[in-house]
């Protein structure tokens, strides 16, 4: 059932990811390129995202367990740290070279052509260096 | 253009919606890169099984949806080099800040949580400074 429910979770996901062109590399760099053509339908993408998910953040606030049991997750943190920053201004600099993000890297992946699966191969590729970057991260910085 | 933000609209309900039944069905956060990355790295293997059939619909329904379409172009560069080192700054980035555009992005900022708005600006200005200097200073992409 958990299999199940990830399952239309992610298709509803994918879905949205293909039908809004969030797939579209130039609709993002277009977002991101206010000197250039500026398009502006990542903003709608990301607003319509946030309805739903805000409904579904007041949701689980009236519920203690999510319908499928188990626990849900824990409060946001709140402590800002050097990884939050570094790791986000890397992202956003990939994101912006190759206009691709996560999700869409994936749900393109099946018609986008030998490109994506190069740009996928390596994100997965990151992914497993990660955290040994990020061990060094949590070092504190040495007192002057 | 108008049609790109309807379209927009929609697909981001969608989106949404997703996270919504991710959040209140399993009790997880939708974020593409944790979701992916806890397989690369083996801190998910507990949840292995969810994590693959989230992946399967994410990766499975533009399958279905795709022959609906006249034509669709990604519009992604060929140079190959900008492609890998892209994908592991995406990679190594959103695994170090523990989220993305749909973690802190979507599911962070939608519970107004600080973290979520503080690496969206930064991933963001990234974005748009890299453009800048890629696409109208030195020409790559």
């Amino acid at each position: 059932m958990r299999a199940l429910f990830a399952f239309i979770a992610g298709g509803l996901f994918g879905s949205g990811l293909f039908i809004s062109g969030m797939t579209d590399t130039a609709k993002v760099q277009g977002w991101l390129d206010v000197f250039g053509a500026w398009d502006p339908t990542l903003a709608f993408v990301m607003g319509g995202a946030m309805i739903p998910m805000a409904i579904a953040w007041i949701i689980r606030s009236r519920r203690d367990t999510p319908v499928l049991g188990g626990t849900f997750p824990p409060p946001a943190p709140r402590e800002i740290d050097r990884k939050l920053i570094i790791g986000s201004i890397m992202f956003g600099a990939g994101w912006g070279l190759a206009g691709l993000c996560p999700g869409p890297s994936l749900a393109s992946l099946s018609y986008g052509g030998i490109e994506h699966w190069v740009f996928f191969v390596a994100m997965l590729g990151g992914m497993l260096v990660a955290p040994r970057l990020s061990i060094r991260l949590d070092r504190p910085v040495p007192a002057e | 253009m108008v049609m790109d933000w309807v379209w927009g609209l929609v697909g981001g309900l969608l989106i949404g919606l997703g996270g919504a039944v991710y959040l209140l069905a399993n009790g997880r956060i939708m974020g593409a890169s944790g979701i992916i990355g806890g397989l690369v790295d083996g801190t998910g293997r507990r949840d292995a099984v969810e994590r693959v059939t989230f992946l399967a619909g994410v990766f499975l329904l533009p399958v279905l949806l795709y022959p609906l379409y006249s034509s669709v172009d990604t519009h992604i560069t060929g140079n190959w080099g900008v492609l890998i080192a892209a994908g592991l700054l995406v990679g190594i980035g959103t695994r170090i800040a523990n989220g993305c555009t749909s973690g802190h992005g979507v599911c962070g900022m939608s519970r107004l949580a600080p973290r979520g708005f503080i690496a969206t600006v930064a991933y963001i200005l990234a974005g748009g400074l890299g453009v800048v200097l890629f696409r109208h200073i030195l020409g790559v992409i």
